[in-house]
Protein backbone atom coordinates (compact mmCIF):
# COMPACT_ATOMS: atom_id res chain seq x y z
CA UNK A 1 0.00 0.00 0.00
CA UNK A 2 1.30 3.59 -0.67
CA UNK A 3 1.84 5.28 2.56
CA UNK A 4 2.72 8.63 1.38
CA UNK A 5 0.62 11.58 1.88
CA UNK A 6 -2.20 12.46 -0.65
CA UNK A 7 -0.42 15.90 -0.98
CA UNK A 8 2.88 13.94 -2.35
CA UNK A 9 0.99 11.35 -4.48
CA UNK A 10 -0.68 14.45 -6.23
CA UNK A 11 2.50 16.46 -6.91
CA UNK A 12 4.15 12.24 -8.36
CA UNK A 13 1.18 12.63 -11.03
CA UNK A 14 1.18 15.99 -12.11
CA UNK A 15 5.21 15.75 -12.38
CA UNK A 16 5.37 12.57 -13.93
CA UNK A 17 2.75 14.09 -16.51
CA UNK A 18 4.66 17.37 -17.05
CA UNK A 19 7.90 15.13 -17.46
CA UNK A 20 6.62 12.51 -19.69
CA UNK A 21 5.03 14.85 -21.94
CA UNK A 22 8.90 17.22 -22.37
CA UNK A 23 10.41 13.73 -22.93
CA UNK A 24 7.97 13.22 -26.46
CA UNK A 25 7.62 16.74 -26.95
CA UNK A 26 11.48 16.99 -26.65
CA UNK A 27 13.09 15.98 -30.76
CA UNK A 28 9.01 17.21 -32.13
CA UNK A 29 9.40 20.44 -30.38
CA UNK A 30 12.52 21.86 -29.89
CA UNK A 31 15.05 19.83 -32.31
CA UNK A 32 12.62 20.05 -35.63
CA UNK A 33 14.08 19.02 -38.57
CA UNK A 34 17.44 19.35 -37.80
CA UNK A 35 19.44 16.10 -38.09
CA UNK A 36 20.59 13.83 -34.74
CA UNK A 37 24.12 12.00 -34.68
CA UNK A 38 23.68 8.36 -35.61
CA UNK A 39 25.02 7.24 -31.74
CA UNK A 40 22.74 8.58 -30.27
CA UNK A 41 19.53 7.17 -32.16
CA UNK A 42 21.45 3.51 -32.02
CA UNK A 43 21.46 3.83 -28.25
CA UNK A 44 17.61 5.07 -28.01
CA UNK A 45 16.91 2.20 -30.04
CA UNK A 46 17.51 0.17 -26.99
CA UNK A 47 16.23 1.81 -24.46
CA UNK A 48 12.88 -0.07 -23.39
CA UNK A 49 14.82 -3.19 -23.36
CA UNK A 50 17.20 -2.00 -21.18
CA UNK A 51 15.11 -0.34 -18.64
CA UNK A 52 12.13 -3.20 -18.21
CA UNK A 53 14.42 -6.18 -17.83
CA UNK A 54 16.27 -4.38 -14.96
CA UNK A 55 13.37 -3.23 -13.25
CA UNK A 56 11.44 -6.95 -13.60
CA UNK A 57 14.42 -8.91 -12.14
CA UNK A 58 14.07 -7.82 -8.34
CA UNK A 59 10.49 -8.32 -8.51
CA UNK A 60 11.05 -12.23 -10.05
CA UNK A 61 13.91 -12.57 -7.74
CA UNK A 62 12.89 -11.21 -4.74
CA UNK A 63 8.97 -10.71 -4.31
CA UNK A 64 7.79 -8.70 -1.76
CA UNK A 65 5.02 -10.98 -1.50
CA UNK A 66 7.45 -13.65 -0.14
CA UNK A 67 9.47 -11.12 1.58
CA UNK A 68 12.18 -11.61 -0.66
CA UNK A 69 12.66 -15.10 -0.82
CA UNK A 70 12.77 -16.56 -4.13
CA UNK A 71 9.50 -18.74 -5.40
CA UNK A 72 8.57 -21.29 -7.56
CA UNK A 73 5.52 -20.04 -8.43
CA UNK A 74 6.89 -16.62 -9.70
CA UNK A 75 10.25 -17.63 -11.35
CA UNK A 76 8.04 -20.15 -13.36
CA UNK A 77 5.90 -17.45 -14.27
CA UNK A 78 8.30 -15.19 -15.29
CA UNK A 79 9.81 -17.57 -17.44
CA UNK A 80 6.81 -19.13 -19.21
CA UNK A 81 5.79 -15.18 -19.95
CA UNK A 82 9.25 -14.53 -21.44
CA UNK A 83 8.93 -17.73 -23.42
CA UNK A 84 5.57 -16.82 -24.80
CA UNK A 85 6.41 -13.27 -25.85
CA UNK A 86 9.29 -14.01 -27.46
CA UNK A 87 8.15 -17.08 -29.88
CA UNK A 88 4.53 -15.17 -30.10
CA UNK A 89 5.58 -11.73 -30.54
CA UNK A 90 2.71 -10.95 -28.78
CA UNK A 91 1.75 -9.32 -25.23
CA UNK A 92 -1.98 -10.72 -24.68
CA UNK A 93 -0.08 -14.06 -25.35
CA UNK A 94 2.24 -13.32 -22.93
CA UNK A 95 -0.25 -11.70 -20.23
CA UNK A 96 -2.76 -14.10 -20.73
CA UNK A 97 -0.35 -17.76 -20.37
CA UNK A 98 1.84 -16.05 -17.49
CA UNK A 99 -1.56 -15.37 -15.05
CA UNK A 100 -2.62 -19.39 -16.49
CA UNK A 101 1.09 -20.41 -15.12
CA UNK A 102 0.94 -18.46 -12.03
CA UNK A 103 -2.43 -19.55 -10.70
CA UNK A 104 -1.46 -23.03 -11.92
CA UNK A 105 1.21 -23.35 -10.06
CA UNK A 106 -0.76 -21.62 -6.90
CA UNK A 107 -2.55 -24.38 -7.51
CA UNK A 108 -0.12 -27.21 -7.66
CA UNK A 109 2.48 -25.90 -5.06
CA UNK A 110 -0.18 -24.02 -2.66
CA UNK B 1 -15.03 20.71 -55.37
CA UNK B 2 -11.44 20.63 -54.52
CA UNK B 3 -13.13 21.17 -50.53
CA UNK B 4 -15.21 18.04 -51.27
CA UNK B 5 -12.19 15.92 -52.73
CA UNK B 6 -10.05 16.96 -49.31
CA UNK B 7 -12.66 16.19 -47.28
CA UNK B 8 -13.25 12.58 -48.84
CA UNK B 9 -9.31 12.10 -48.56
CA UNK B 10 -9.22 13.09 -44.96
CA UNK B 11 -11.98 10.96 -44.21
CA UNK B 12 -9.91 8.14 -45.87
CA UNK B 13 -6.78 8.85 -44.32
CA UNK B 14 -8.45 8.60 -40.50
CA UNK B 15 -10.11 5.35 -41.57
CA UNK B 16 -7.20 4.10 -42.90
CA UNK B 17 -5.49 4.93 -39.55
CA UNK B 18 -8.57 3.46 -37.54
CA UNK B 19 -7.95 0.14 -39.27
CA UNK B 20 -3.94 -0.45 -38.35
CA UNK B 21 -4.61 1.15 -35.06
CA UNK B 22 -8.11 -1.37 -34.24
CA UNK B 23 -6.17 -4.16 -33.52
CA UNK B 24 -4.36 -2.83 -30.72
CA UNK B 25 -7.46 -2.72 -28.56
CA UNK B 26 -6.92 -6.15 -27.82
CA UNK B 27 -4.09 -5.10 -25.66
CA UNK B 28 -4.75 -1.96 -24.55
CA UNK B 29 -8.15 -2.87 -23.04
CA UNK B 30 -6.47 -5.89 -20.85
CA UNK B 31 -3.66 -3.17 -20.03
CA UNK B 32 -5.37 -0.35 -18.85
CA UNK B 33 -8.30 -2.85 -17.41
CA UNK B 34 -4.88 -4.22 -15.09
CA UNK B 35 -3.56 -0.22 -14.70
CA UNK B 36 -6.94 0.62 -12.96
CA UNK B 37 -7.19 -2.40 -10.48
CA UNK B 38 -3.04 -2.29 -9.73
CA UNK B 39 -3.73 1.75 -8.82
CA UNK B 40 -6.74 1.27 -6.69
CA UNK B 41 -5.49 -1.41 -5.18
CA UNK B 42 -2.19 0.10 -3.99
CA UNK B 43 -4.05 2.76 -3.00
CA UNK B 44 -4.83 5.58 -5.02
CA UNK B 45 -8.53 6.57 -5.35
CA UNK B 46 -10.62 7.07 -8.47
CA UNK B 47 -9.67 10.81 -9.26
CA UNK B 48 -5.54 10.09 -8.57
CA UNK B 49 -5.87 6.86 -11.13
CA UNK B 50 -7.52 8.36 -13.86
CA UNK B 51 -5.58 12.22 -13.70
CA UNK B 52 -2.49 10.17 -13.40
CA UNK B 53 -3.50 8.36 -16.58
CA UNK B 54 -5.05 11.08 -18.39
CA UNK B 55 -2.24 13.45 -17.94
CA UNK B 56 1.13 10.59 -18.24
CA UNK B 57 -1.16 8.35 -21.44
CA UNK B 58 2.34 5.47 -20.89
CA UNK B 59 0.97 2.09 -19.55
CA UNK B 60 4.06 1.10 -18.20
CA UNK B 61 5.65 4.26 -16.70
CA UNK B 62 2.59 4.61 -14.46
CA UNK B 63 3.39 0.79 -13.69
CA UNK B 64 6.50 1.67 -12.44
CA UNK B 65 5.75 4.99 -10.68
CA UNK B 66 3.08 2.95 -8.51
CA UNK B 67 5.67 0.09 -7.91
CA UNK B 68 7.75 2.49 -6.26
CA UNK B 69 5.44 4.43 -4.58
CA UNK B 70 4.06 1.07 -2.65
CA UNK B 71 8.15 0.66 -1.72
CA UNK B 72 8.07 4.25 0.01
CA UNK B 73 10.96 5.71 -2.60
CA UNK B 74 11.65 8.99 -2.11
CA UNK B 75 9.93 11.55 -4.82
CA UNK B 76 12.96 12.04 -6.79
CA UNK B 77 13.49 8.25 -7.39
CA UNK B 78 9.90 7.59 -8.01
CA UNK B 79 10.24 10.52 -11.01
CA UNK B 80 13.56 9.07 -11.88
CA UNK B 81 12.33 5.38 -12.71
CA UNK B 82 9.03 6.02 -14.58
CA UNK B 83 11.14 8.73 -16.60
CA UNK B 84 13.69 5.61 -17.63
CA UNK B 85 11.06 3.70 -18.51
CA UNK B 86 10.33 6.06 -20.66
CA UNK B 87 12.86 6.91 -22.27
CA UNK B 88 12.32 5.38 -25.87
CA UNK B 89 9.31 7.91 -26.25
CA UNK B 90 12.58 10.23 -27.06
CA UNK B 91 13.62 7.66 -29.39
CA UNK B 92 9.93 7.76 -31.00
CA UNK B 93 9.83 11.61 -30.97
CA UNK B 94 13.03 11.84 -33.12
CA UNK B 95 11.76 9.12 -35.57
CA UNK B 96 8.87 11.53 -36.30
CA UNK B 97 10.95 14.27 -36.89
CA UNK B 98 11.89 13.71 -40.62
CA UNK B 99 8.01 13.59 -41.17
CA UNK B 100 6.72 15.95 -38.74
CA UNK B 101 9.13 18.60 -37.73
CA UNK B 102 7.32 21.01 -40.40
CA UNK B 103 4.10 20.48 -38.42
CA UNK B 104 2.78 23.09 -36.81
CA UNK B 105 3.50 23.84 -33.18
CA UNK B 106 0.29 22.54 -31.26
CA UNK B 107 0.24 19.69 -34.27
CA UNK B 108 4.05 18.92 -33.14
CA UNK B 109 2.61 18.95 -28.98
CA UNK B 110 -0.56 17.26 -29.82
CA UNK B 111 1.10 14.39 -31.71
CA UNK B 112 3.57 14.38 -28.50
CA UNK B 113 1.08 14.05 -25.86
CA UNK B 114 -0.42 11.15 -27.49
CA UNK B 115 3.24 9.77 -28.45
CA UNK B 116 2.77 5.86 -27.52
CA UNK B 117 4.68 2.60 -29.03
CA UNK B 118 1.82 1.26 -31.20
CA UNK B 119 1.29 4.53 -33.08
CA UNK B 120 5.20 5.75 -33.28
CA UNK B 121 5.90 1.95 -34.81
CA UNK B 122 2.43 2.54 -37.24
CA UNK B 123 2.73 5.90 -38.11
CA UNK B 124 6.36 5.74 -39.14
CA UNK B 125 6.00 2.90 -41.30
CA UNK B 126 3.15 4.38 -42.94
CA UNK B 127 5.15 7.44 -43.36
CA UNK B 128 8.40 6.07 -44.82
CA UNK B 129 5.76 4.13 -47.32
CA UNK B 130 4.40 7.61 -48.45
CA UNK B 131 6.91 10.51 -48.07
CA UNK B 132 4.67 13.02 -50.19
CA UNK B 133 1.55 12.60 -47.65
CA UNK B 134 0.61 16.39 -46.46
CA UNK B 135 1.35 17.24 -43.09
CA UNK B 136 -1.98 17.65 -42.24
CA UNK B 137 -3.22 14.14 -43.66
CA UNK B 138 -0.39 12.51 -42.15
CA UNK B 139 -1.83 13.68 -38.32
CA UNK B 140 -5.44 12.71 -39.46
CA UNK B 141 -3.80 9.43 -40.24
CA UNK B 142 -2.34 9.55 -36.74
CA UNK B 143 -5.25 10.55 -34.81
CA UNK B 144 -6.98 7.69 -36.48
CA UNK B 145 -4.39 5.34 -35.54
CA UNK B 146 -4.46 6.67 -31.95
CA UNK B 147 -8.51 6.83 -31.84
CA UNK B 148 -9.14 2.81 -30.35
CA UNK B 149 -6.02 3.12 -28.36
CA UNK B 150 -5.83 6.50 -26.05
CA UNK B 151 -10.05 6.59 -25.41
CA UNK B 152 -10.18 2.88 -24.78
CA UNK B 153 -6.78 3.13 -22.41
CA UNK B 154 -9.18 5.87 -20.54
CA UNK B 155 -12.11 4.45 -20.32
CA UNK B 156 -11.02 0.51 -18.96
CA UNK B 157 -8.51 2.14 -16.90
CA UNK B 158 -11.67 4.05 -15.39
CA UNK B 159 -13.71 -0.12 -15.00
CA UNK B 160 -10.26 -1.46 -14.10
CA UNK B 161 -10.25 1.20 -10.85
CA UNK B 162 -13.96 0.90 -10.47
CA UNK B 163 -13.54 -3.15 -10.37
CA UNK B 164 -10.55 -3.01 -8.75
CA UNK B 165 -11.89 -1.64 -5.38
CA UNK B 166 -13.54 -5.08 -4.87
CA UNK B 167 -10.84 -7.64 -5.21
CA UNK B 168 -9.70 -8.91 -2.51
CA UNK B 169 -6.62 -8.20 -1.03
CA UNK B 170 -3.46 -11.68 -1.45
CA UNK B 171 -5.04 -12.44 -4.77
CA UNK B 172 -1.86 -12.74 -6.67
CA UNK B 173 -2.76 -8.99 -8.18
CA UNK B 174 1.20 -8.20 -6.95
CA UNK B 175 3.39 -9.85 -9.92
CA UNK B 176 0.26 -8.77 -12.22
CA UNK B 177 3.12 -5.91 -12.80
CA UNK B 178 6.58 -7.64 -13.66
CA UNK B 179 4.40 -10.14 -15.53
CA UNK B 180 3.02 -7.46 -17.31
CA UNK B 181 6.72 -5.95 -18.63
CA UNK B 182 8.13 -9.33 -19.34
CA UNK B 183 5.36 -9.50 -21.66
CA UNK B 184 6.26 -5.81 -23.42
CA UNK B 185 9.49 -6.06 -23.69
CA UNK B 186 9.87 -10.14 -25.06
CA UNK B 187 8.44 -9.69 -28.09
CA UNK B 188 11.27 -7.16 -28.43
CA UNK B 189 14.25 -9.38 -27.71
CA UNK B 190 14.70 -9.96 -31.85
CA UNK B 191 18.55 -9.39 -31.96
CA UNK B 192 21.19 -10.71 -30.47
CA UNK B 193 21.87 -6.74 -29.52
CA UNK B 194 18.57 -5.99 -28.34
CA UNK B 195 19.13 -9.61 -26.14
CA UNK B 196 22.43 -8.46 -24.80
CA UNK B 197 20.79 -5.23 -23.84
CA UNK B 198 18.08 -7.03 -21.67
CA UNK B 199 20.48 -9.74 -20.11
CA UNK B 200 23.35 -6.25 -19.42
CA UNK B 201 20.18 -4.96 -17.71
CA UNK B 202 18.84 -7.50 -15.41
CA UNK B 203 23.07 -8.07 -14.49
CA UNK B 204 23.77 -5.21 -13.36
CA UNK B 205 20.32 -4.08 -12.02
CA UNK B 206 20.58 -7.03 -9.63
CA UNK B 207 24.55 -6.16 -9.15
CA UNK B 208 23.97 -2.55 -8.22
CA UNK B 209 20.50 -3.48 -6.43
CA UNK B 210 22.36 -2.45 -2.78
CA UNK B 211 22.16 1.23 -4.44
CA UNK B 212 18.74 2.71 -2.80
CA UNK B 213 15.63 3.05 -4.80
CA UNK B 214 15.95 2.50 -7.89
CA UNK B 215 19.40 4.39 -9.18
CA UNK B 216 21.08 1.09 -9.40
CA UNK B 217 18.64 0.04 -12.26
CA UNK B 218 19.01 3.56 -14.18
CA UNK B 219 23.08 3.15 -14.31
CA UNK B 220 22.68 -0.52 -15.75
CA UNK B 221 19.41 1.09 -18.51
CA UNK B 222 22.97 3.39 -19.85
CA UNK B 223 25.59 0.13 -19.60
CA UNK B 224 23.17 -1.79 -21.48
CA UNK B 225 21.89 0.82 -23.95
CA UNK B 226 25.87 1.12 -24.72
CA UNK B 227 26.28 -2.89 -24.64
CA UNK B 228 23.18 -2.78 -27.22
CA UNK B 229 24.50 0.11 -29.36
CA UNK B 230 28.05 -2.02 -29.25
CA UNK B 231 26.53 -5.41 -30.18
CA UNK B 232 24.52 -3.92 -33.16
CA UNK B 233 27.11 -2.03 -34.53
CA UNK B 234 29.85 -5.05 -34.21
CA UNK B 235 27.22 -7.25 -35.50
CA UNK B 236 27.03 -5.08 -38.68
CA UNK B 237 30.66 -5.21 -38.99
CA UNK B 238 30.92 -8.99 -39.08
CA UNK B 239 28.09 -8.65 -42.21
CA UNK B 240 30.59 -6.93 -44.36
CA UNK B 241 33.31 -9.01 -45.62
Amino acid sequence: MITMPDSTVWLVIVLLGVGTFLIRFSFLGLIGDRDLPPWILRALRYTPVAVLPGLVAPLVLWPAATNGEPDATRLVTAAVTLAVGMITKNLVAGILSGAGAFYLMTWLVG
Amino acid sequence: MQGDAMKYTMGRQYFDGLRYGAPFMFMVVPFSILFGVVATEAGLDLLQTMVMTMLVVAGASQFAAIQQMVDNAPVVMVLATAFAVNMRMAMYSASLVPYLGKAKLWQRALVAYLLVDQSAAVANDKFEKEPDMPIPLKIIYLMGVLTPIVPVWFLFTLIGALVGSSIPDGFGIDFAVPLTFIALFAPMLKTLAHVAAAATSVVFTLLLSFIPYGLGLIVAAVIAMAVGSLVEVWMARRQVP
